[in-house]
């Protein structure tokens, strides 16, 4: 790696006598093989559940070269999106961006099924542009189940996994099917998304089931508490799929695509065609009317769902009662797919009684008829709290044991994707006998995402933001592979075609820049076309970056300026440009995250032990000793600790260290 | 934590006092009392105390009473520095108290480093860092407005105006947040024109805090104030006016003053390091040729100079070219000896001086006419007291990150540069106003999103 000591952590539990340890769990293990009945072979690393995590889980950990065994309960269900079909949006975009960078697989799906594409918050900056796509649910679904079933070393099973079996150490060793089947496995990926305890809640209905009609896992749950897992209850919820036919479109607002799409992969490179609009509707007085009079039928207001529910991703009823004020709400019409006539309701997501959702939906201009196809519904799963997590995504007291995705707290198909990427990784390089890899928040939203879930640790379902990223017009969705791409390089997700493309792309915007910055233009040369622009004039002569950096310019105007460059495509144009005009914004960042370095790079020992430090407030310790962070700057993110602990443990920390320095010297 | 060693210091301040105590804080605290101290109820041993309770007793060396002492004993964590503490309160004056305190030393403490206690509390948590900062100043403040600033710091004066300017800041990161990471949603889009109000409202309270510094630190230090003149202007006079007692030896012999005589008084609420100088004159004598360039070293470092000229004589070229000397520094001209007929022309004086002010040091109803020129040279006069509550060199170098960052996003703003710049300039002014203040970074703009504006689909 290129920062050994800093980017890799050995896996949970492995200490100094790490291999012999290991040998022997392999004998005992060998040693269970003989004895367990229907023992149906063994993997490297199984992945439980096929949905966004697992899929990047599962892909990574075999192109890595581990043996792989994907479980899914329902080979049908594989890659579904179970909420709305589309993939990417504001920080989520430039996550997608970043797995693809790493050599992932969610960006070129998403290429390959899109129905309609858009880049959000042009005009706000580069930090924010965000792509996101409509998908076809059908073809994503397709296109995952077979990019699996040709990806070497992997298995791609049905069955519904009930145990996860631990050895003497705790260390996984397999888990175990509803069939009485066991598979051995050195790591196992745990990505069951909201299938683990699912229960649905329709108005008084409440159901043990997944999303979309799908079977809820519910012995696993039993048997990840009684090996340890603590568990506790989210929710989330979605909106009803209607018929496109019971629609009145001429009264909606139309959104159509992008004329020019930019792809999520930087290995897609056909042409692409929006193919669908989509449409914008409100909600009025009288939708709100039926939402009040009937909140009492509601499981969440009226009790029945204990489950804590994502701020961010409101239902209907949330929304009319918290913000009380608001004349209408906004909701967008989706296609879920080419040949389906099923429309998502995207705003409009419930757990209010089908008869209520009908009246409540049909209250709204152009829903008078509407017919829905499948109700709203909440649903209410298990998940771990994740400071029980590594950075690594490792569990702390398991080894071998990685959760993924929205068992960890998150939400969001993407975020979900980030974490299966990296839990598949690792899960890898830990049967590989290799250190971990971390992604460091400075570097990427992945490891944004990844730090504050272990770190904070989450009271309602995670998504991501770029306002969580404090480095964020440097983490953009453009130099994702810049950022990305060497380290899955290093990795060896990275193949030879996505190297060979980012190195060349590189080569041709470094030579830009610098062209761009010592290329002086001559005012002959300029003013014609910032005359064009309404752009003052030049006097004398300007540098291309200098003119650049004016507001007004775009690269292509002050291209026009210079003997022209083919290599230059629009999208490292793009780049070129935010790097120019963002240059001082950017070093500022890169300085930041250069004086943050020192802070992540003063390693806490992996035994350090808090309890002597009687400086600590009571509630700092407690929480150091749960979480166990890595670093100092890992400690002073945790909430509950203090500056004041900061100073206290940094003290103590050089203490021993002198310590250890002393002793050092006197055995020398 | 675990501390290497116990310490023991005077915590009472230095001179005569009716009571003096000795803090002695750390794991030993208790066994070093224990070796200096002997109850008076012979049944009670130190050791065994509780917190919160005193014992009565004696200071005892060598087998010998040397003096009545109150122990007052604190149990870990509950006290000042979160360690085991015992304070021995004895008779004041400093000979008996050094004594007790070399006392305690050999039974074991180690003498504490300035401001250690506070350094053990704020380690310990018990107190914040804005907090242990302004005990540090109060420690170090000998004066009155200087007390009352570190004071206001201690209650949270200073805390409240930067909360003022977080929450200003959450509120505007908070709605562009919701603008950017909801485009979709109906987030109403925040005009540039109340984004650069709002910003330059919070860099204002941020730009006085910083401008205040400087004179929050005159309050707190003192000043370095040069008494000059020609020899025999009076300022050995004035000296003893200010001193209220014959500090320098004053006669009627020209360069009587050899050396620098130096003196710290109050005056317009503030502390004077006063020097008198030897008279500036042209001479042959060797010890007062030294005293002479000792004045005007002086001169030059000095943050307030009482330039004294004799009222009662016409100026000389010397004392001009002391007045072309001190243009533009914070000085006052004194004529002095209003007693006598007037004949120096005041008006040349002013070419150099601000104020001039006319005088007979040796009448002290003439001091409040001092003590108001000084208020007016160093801008004390109408002095916001909540101007100059930064009370450090750390909190000023997070004032001025922070005023640094809001100038950014300000000029982010104000050249057209997009919303996400200006956004990463204002979370660096938070950053840096959260470590003033010493809190760690929340999650307030993530929690002010979903709080303000209805967004999620």
């Amino acid at each position: 790696m290129q920062n050994a000591t800093n980017r890799t952590i050995p896996s949970a539990q492995a200490g100094n006598e790490t291999k012999a340890k290991r040998a022997a769990v392999h004998t005992r293990h060998k040693g269970k093989e003989e004895t367990i009945l229907d023992h149906l072979g063994s993997y490297e690393v199984i992945v439980i559940g096929a949905g966004h995590a697992g899929i990047e889980a599962a892909c990574a950990a075999a192109k890595l070269g581990a043996k792989t065994a994907l479980f899914t309960m329902s080979l049908d269900g594989v890659g579904n999106l179970p909420c709305n079909p589309s993939i990417g949006g504001t920080a989520k975009g430039h996550l997608v961006r970043e797995i693809d960078a790493l050599g992932g697989v969610m960006g070129i799906a998403a290429d390959a099924t899109f129905l309609q594409s858009r880049m959000l918050n042009l005009g706000k900056g580069p930090a924010v542009h965000s792509l996101r796509v409509q998908t076809d649910r059908r073809k994503y679904r397709a296109y995952m189940k077979n990019l699996l079933e040709k990806t070497e070393n992997l298995e791609l099973k049905q069955a519904q996994i009930v145990a996860v079996e631990l050895d003497q150490d705790r260390r996984v060793c397999g888990v175990r099917t509803h069939l009485g089947a066991f598979y051995g496995a050195k790591a196992v990926v745990i990505a069951t998304g909201t299938h683990l305890g699912g229960r649905i809640f329709v108005g008084e209905a409440s159901f043990e089931s997944g999303p979309d009609g799908e079977h809820a896992a519910c012995a696993l749950s039993q048997n990840l508490k009684s090996i340890g897992v603590p568990l506790r209850r989210f929710k989330t919820g979605t909106p009803a799929r209607v018929h496109r036919r019971s629609i009145d479109f001429s009264v909606l607002t139309r959104q159509s695509g992008d004329e020019s799409i930019q792809p999520f992969s930087f290995m897609t490179k056909c042409e692409m065609k929006n193919r669908v609009d989509c449409f914008i509707a409100y909600t009025n007085e009288e939708t709100h009317r039926v939402i009040r009079e009937n909140l009492h039928r509601s499981p969440l207001y009226g009790g029945m769902i204990e489950g804590v529910g994502p701020r961010y991703c409101p239902s209907i009823e949330d929304k009319v009662v918290r913000f009380a004020d608001k004349p209408r709400h906004q909701i967008f019409v989706e296609p879920c797919g080419e040949d389906t006539e099923e429309m998502y309701l995207q705003g409009m997501s419930s757990s209010l009684p089908e008869a209520v959702q009908n009246e409540m939906y049909r209250t709204i201009h152009g829903l008078e008829h509407v017919e829905i196809m499948r109700p709203a519904y909440a649903i209410e799963y298990d998940c771990v709290d994740p400071t029980v997590l590594l950075p690594t995504l490792e569990f702390k007291q398991i080894g071998g044991l990685f959760g993924a995705g929205q068992f960890n707290g998150s939400s969001g198909y993407e975020e979900a994707a980030a974490q299966g990427l990296l839990a598949g990784i690792n899960a890898a390089r830990c049967v590989q006998h290799k250190e971990g890899v971390i992604l460091h928040r400075q570097e990427s939203y992945i490891g944004t995402l990844v730090d504050d879930l272990v770190t904070k640790g989450v009271m309602d379902p995670y998504r991501m933001m770029t306002s969580r990223s404090e480095y964020r017009l440097y983490l953009r969705q453009d130099n994702a592979d810049e950022r990305l791409t060497p380290l899955g390089r290093e990795i060896g997700l990275v193949d030879d075609a996505r190297w060979a493309e980012f190195n060349h792309r590189r080569t041709v915007r470094t030579a830009e820049i610098e062209r761009l910055n010592t290329t002086v233009i001559r005012p002959c040369d300029a003013n014609p076309i910032l005359e064009e622009k309404q752009e003052p004039s030049l006097t004398s002569g300007a540098t291309a970056a200098e003119l650049l950096r004016r507001p007004a310019l775009k690269y292509k105007d002050v291209a026009r300026m210079l003997p022209s460059n083919e290599e230059v495509t629009p999208f490292i144009a793009y780049c070129i440009e935010t790097e120019i005009k963002y240059e001082g914004y950017i070093r500022r960042q890169r300085s930041q995250i250069g004086a943050v370095k020192r802070q992540e790079d003063a390693v806490i020992p992996d035994d350090f032990d808090y309890a002597p430090l009687t400086g600590l407030r009571l509630e700092a310790r407690e929480k150091l000793a749960q979480i166990r962070p890595r670093s100092v700057g890992q400690a002073a993110r945790i909430p509950g600790v203090g500056p004041a602990d900061i100073a206290c443990l940094t003290i103590e920390l050089m203490k021993q260290r002198k310590t250890k320095t002393a002793e050092r010297k006197q055995h020398d | 934590m675990a501390q290497e060693k116990t310490i023991a210091a005077i915590a009472t301040p230095p001179g005569t006092g009716g009571i003096a105590v000795i803090r002695i804080s750390g794991d030993e605290a208790y066994a070093v009392a224990s070796r200096v101290f002997e109850p008076a109820n012979p049944k009670k041993k130190l050791a065994d105390a509780k917190g919160y309770t005193a014992l009565f007793g004696h200071f005892t060396e060598n087998g010998v009473h040397c003096d009545e002492v109150v122990a007052l004993c604190f149990r870990a964590p509950h006290s000042y520095t979160g360690e085991d503490v015992v304070e021995l309160s004895c008779h004041g004056g400093s000979a008996v108290s050094q004594r007790l305190l070399r006392a305690c030393f050999a039974a074991g403490a180690q003498p504490a480093g300035a401001g250690e206690f506070t350094k053990r509390a704020f380690l310990s948590g018990r107190i914040s860092l804005t907090q242990a900062e302004a005990v540090m100043d109060m420690i170090n403040a000998s004066s009155q407005q200087g007390a009352q600033a570190a004071a206001a710091a201690m209650e949270g004066a200073l805390y409240g105006k930067i909360k003022a300017v977080q929450d200003t800041l959450i509120t505007l990161a908070g709605h562009i947040a919701a603008y950017t990471d909801y485009p979709e949603e109906d987030v109403p889009e925040l005009s540039m024109q109340a984004l650069t109000e709002s910003l330059g409202q919070a860099k204002n309270v941020i730009d006085r805090l910083i401008e205040g510094y400087d004179t929050g630190a005159v309050l707190r230090r003192g000043v370095d104030t040069a008494i000059i003149g020609s020899p025999n202007v009076g300022k050995s006079t004035l000296l003893n006016l200010l001193s209220g007692f014959e500090r320098a030896i004053v006669t009627p012999i020209a360069g009587t003053t050899r050396d620098v005589v130096e003196q710290e008084i109050q005056l317009a609420g503030i502390r004077l390091l006063l020097a008198d100088t030897a008279g500036i004159r042209d001479t042959q004598d060797v010890v007062e040729a030294e005293g002479i360039r000792r004045s005007y070293t002086h001169l030059e470092r000095a943050g307030l100079i009482f330039a004294v000229f004799d009222g009662s004589c016409p100026l000389q070229p010397s004392d001009l070219a002391l007045a072309q000397k001190c243009a533009g520094r914070p000085a006052i001209a004194i004529l002095n000896k209003t007693d006598l007929p007037q004949q120096a022309d005041a008006e040349s004086l002013r070419r150099c001086f601000q104020t001039v002010i006319h005088i007979s040091a040796k009448d002290p109803s003439f001091l409040p006419r001092v003590e108001q020129a000084v208020a007016s040279v160093l801008h004390l006069t109408g002095l916001d007291p909540d101007a100059c509550l930064l009370a450090n060199e750390r909190q000023l170098h997070a004032a001025r990150d922070a005023q640094q960052a809001l100038d950014d996003a300000l000029n982010a703003a104000q050249t057209g540069m997009t919303l996400d710049a200006v956004g990463v300039c204002m979370d660096d002014a938070l950053y840096a106003l959260y470590s003033l203040t010493g809190e760690n970074v929340r999650e307030d703009v993530v929690e002010e999103v979903f709080s303000k504006f209805c967004v999620g689909k």
